[in-house]
């Protein structure tokens, strides 16, 4: 520091380089922003590019002749009766309705009979048979029914599936695609909205196009129900002991770092536990919601204490004081004064441990969440022990599958995944704008 | 009778007991002083008709007695709890005082919830990797270079190139979470303006909530392949879309809001006065940031950074999709390499026979990620108090 500056006006080499590094450490914190916001668009963009496409489905609209001797041979229309008609004679109507249909069309084919009978979905002929077994009074009838086409047909139709693969696959053949063409032409093939995504259940390898997230729905739904029941009021009890009631010394010390490295023991951990405790020890049966229930109501109870706890804090120890100086008991202050203004923020801790609770997959995959589960769950009480499965379960083992068309599914339950959590989210915003006070 | 209605029966005695209660209470009183208020006495009832018969149940069938007898044993000890309860009712009876005991040994239970929850982790791990180490020699486990479990035994279980994936990945994540999250904070506290923090820090707040299998699949569809096809493959990297790269830049991803909002918390708990100090000194603000701001945040910066390690050591979704399953021990970052949490899955699901090595290795690999983890969060959580004292 001995020269002294030349001029004040022009700058010397040392405050510039100074500058310089002042320019280059803002450029690198703005580009650290820069990249975390890039990663989340990026992230969002594929999530959305990948998985709306499963919220459409191709289907085939062609008229179906529900001939009468053919789906109530006995003529009686007696339910048990047609109930003995299997999914093969279904087959076979959806099979001479589609050669009829592309007859009356005009439409011209290099396939054979079995590549035309292959457009469609092997799950139509049990989808037509259960709304024939529902309303029998369409026996008989001429109608024209919306029917799943097959799974490469409708990737086709979305351009994931192209004539250079129907060369490797054999799963299908150009000339179904050509068929698959003239169809979508002639305005038989199109592709709609897919309820069903949401409310069917899941389908075999061979019939993507079938597959639906309802049974995971309806046991993410059960699990959230015994997270809710059993963690929140342990919880809310556990931080008003801990914050109220327990003596300052080491054993509340204790059991204050033992539940905050409890929230941050990795999730998986938890799995292991369920699997000894719960499965192996105590016996219940493997890929039920109670299970899964149980094991993420353990692992959201210390989220939720701490959110509590902090909620209880947070109302001013005045409060407390009045009440104890109006000869409320201690008990009387906690739950007549102190709990009811904790309540805002103990609930939007709460939604947000459930939020957490609800993307949870490890775990899940120990307790055997991932199996494959044809059936509905029934009604709890007793359907929280049937086996089920879970959103987050659930798009594990779509990505698990060899036909490419389940991890377009997989996005797409990403996508219903991210929607419930962004409605928990914001509910918990709200809660928190509309409840909390400030002290 | 099903135990379950046995214990509904029971829950619905405490109907009549709380109103038999009450009643008794407001008549012995006859117009005079009771010490509680009515109601008191009713819970009062209600805790002594429930309460014991539900232990009583819950003890004879832990050890395993059931049938009518012991149902019986159980009826009889809610309708005794139910005469005892009226019995003890009278205008003198501190019913309140019984009531809160009761409610203040619920609430204390509840919170030995917790430490019954990881008492259960510690014991069921322990128990099952005694029994691994049983069957298998646990020189081998901890340091065999082999990992290559066989279905008809003769495996080699040994821990540490699932321990060396597991390292290799956390590192990559934590090379590109810490930078990216610490300049983020940095920026976000020292330098943007109300606007952009507005906009920014809800963004990487919601990249935080993001279930972990979402970045899974984004890494298993969407940057492994990028990855392969646009610098693995040109380069002659390999050829592989499952890598450690791959896992190791998504667990990146997915800890940045978690470094950047730990350290954000920190760098705003330094003293305005040591900034307004070293500006007045004629420090520029990235001088400041880095000779004053950042020293002085150290500690806290580093239990974050440790905290991130533990979340991406026990991460699971994100290598199970996007890291592979081959247990190796190389330095090449486009193979793929596997790590403990992704043996864990592969080793208990589908059908494990819980009495082969083959199995039981997972609650050994359970174990010593419990520890592991454990270990990182009591240091960082050590670290973090330490810290916050200093500026108390």
């Amino acid at each position: 520091m001995t020269d002294a500056p030349a001029s004040l006006f022009s700058h010397d080499p040392r405050l510039r380089r100074r500058r310089a590094a002042e320019r280059r450490f803002h450029a690198c914190g703005l580009a650290a922003i820069l990249a975390g916001v890039a990663a989340l668009l990026v992230l969002l963009g594929s999530v959305v590019a990948s998985g709306t496409g499963a919220f459409r489905q191709a289907r085939i609209h062609i008229p179906v002749m529900l001939a009468a001797e053919a789906v109530d041979p006995s003529g009686t229309g007696d339910a048990g009766a047609m109930a003995r008609v299997t999914t093969i004679t279904y087959g076979r109507i959806i099979e001479a309705a589609l050669h009829d249909a592309l007859a009356a069309a005009g439409i011209g084919t290099s396939a054979t009979g079995d590549e035309i009978a292959a457009m469609i979905s092997r799950e139509a002929p049990a989808r037509l048979r259960a709304m024939v077994l529902n309303r029998p009074e369409l026996r008989g009838q001429r109608l024209t029914v919306p029917l799943l086409a097959a799974g490469r047909i409708d990737g086709y139709l979305r351009g994931r599936v192209t004539m250079a693969d129907a060369e490797r696959d054999r799963h299908v053949s150009a000339a179904q695609l050509e068929l698959a063409d003239a169809m979508v032409a002639a305005g038989l093939l199109r592709r709609n909205r897919n309820p069903a995504f949401l409310t069917a259940t899941d389908a075999s390898d061979l019939r993507p196009e079938a597959a639906g997230l309802g049974v995971a729905i309806l046991g993410s739904a059960y699990m959230m129900l015994i997270v809710l029941a059993l963690s929140l009021p342990l919880g809310v009890a556990a931080a008003i002991h801990l914050e109220e009631f327990a003596p300052r010394n080491r054993w509340t010390d204790l059991i204050e770092v033992n539940i905050a490295n409890l929230a941050a023991v990795p999730s998986i951990v938890f799995g292991v536990l369920g699997l000894a405790i719960f499965i192996n020890l105590a016996g219940l049966p493997q890929s039920t919601p109670l299970v899964g229930g149980l094991v993420l109501a353990l692992m959201t109870l210390p989220t939720i204490i701490i959110s509590a706890g902090a909620a209880l804090r947070a109302v001013p120890p005045g409060l407390r004081d009045a009440a104890l100086a109006l000869g409320a008991s201690r008990m009387q202050a906690v739950f007549h004064h102190v709990l009811p203004l904790a309540m805002p923020g103990i609930l939007t801790g709460a939604i947000i441990g459930l939020a957490q609770a609800l993307g949870e997959t490890a775990p899940l995959l120990l307790i055997g969440m991932v199996a494959f589960v044809r059936d509905y769950p029934g009604a709890p009480p007793q359907g929280l022990l049937d086996p089920a499965s879970a959103l987050p379960a659930q798009i594990y083992n779509w990505t698990q599958r060899a036909d490419p068309a389940f991890v377009e599914r997989a996005w797409g339950a990403i996508i219903v995944l991210l929607a419930l959590l962004l409605v928990m989210n914001a509910a918990a915003v709200v809660l928190r704008r509309r409840l909390e006070r400030r002290w | 009778m099903p135990d379950s209605r046995l214990v509904a029966a029971i829950l619905l005695l405490s109907i009549p007991a709380y109103i038999l209660g009450r009643r008794r209470a407001v008549s012995a009183a006859a117009g005079g002083r009771l010490h509680s208020l009515p109601g008191h006495y009713g819970w009062a009832a209600v805790q002594l008709t429930v309460l014991p018969p539900l232990g009583l149940h819950l003890a004879l069938a832990g050890a395993g007695w059931a049938g009518p007898a012991a149902q019986a044993a159980v009826a009889l000890a809610a309708l005794a709890g139910l005469g005892a309860a009226l019995h003890r009712t009278r205008p003198g009876f501190r019913a309140r005082h019984a009531v809160e005991r009761g409610i203040a040994g619920f609430l204390l239970l509840a919170s030995l919830v917790a430490i019954a929850t990881t008492a259960g982790i510690v014991l069921s791990m322990l128990f099952e990797t005694r029994r691994f180490f049983s069957l298998y020699d646990w020189r081998d486990f901890f340091f065999s270079t082999t990992w290559a479990p066989r279905f008809r035994g003769e495996s080699q279980l040994g821990i540490l190139p699932l321990l060396w994936g597991t390292l290799y990945i956390s590192t990559v994540a934590l090379a590109v979470a810490v930078p990216v999250g610490l300049f983020a904070a940095i920026h976000l506290s020292e330098y943007a303006g109300p606007r952009l923090r507005a906009v920014v820090k809800p963004a990487l707040e919601i990249l935080a909530g993001i279930p972990t299998i979402v970045y899974g699949l984004f890494a298993l569809t969407v940057v492994g392949p990028m990855l392969r096809d646009h610098l693995a493959q040109p380069l002659g990297l390999g050829s592989g879309a499952s890598s450690v790269m791959t896992a190791g830049l998504v667990m990146g991803i997915m800890l940045i809001p978690f470094v950047s909002s730990l350290s954000d918390d920190i760098i705003s708990q330094v003293p305005q006065n040591l900034r307004d100090g070293a500006l007045a000194l004629g420090a520029t603000r990235s001088e400041m940031i880095r000779r004053v701001v950042l020293p002085a945040a150290l500690p806290g910066v580093v239990g974050a950074v440790l905290l991130a390690a533990s979340r991406a050591i026990g991460e699971t979704m994100i290598v199970v999709l996007g890291a592979g399953a081959a247990a190796r021990l190389s330095l090449d970052p486009f193979e793929a390499m596997t790590t403990v949490t992704v043996k864990i899955v592969s080793q208990l699901t589908g059908d494990a026979d819980f009495s082969a090595p083959e199995a039981l290795v997972a609650f050994a690999l359970g174990l010593t990620l419990f520890a592991v983890t454990l270990a990182l969060n009591i240091l960082a959580l050590w670290i973090v108090r330490r810290y916050r004292e200093q500026y108390e």
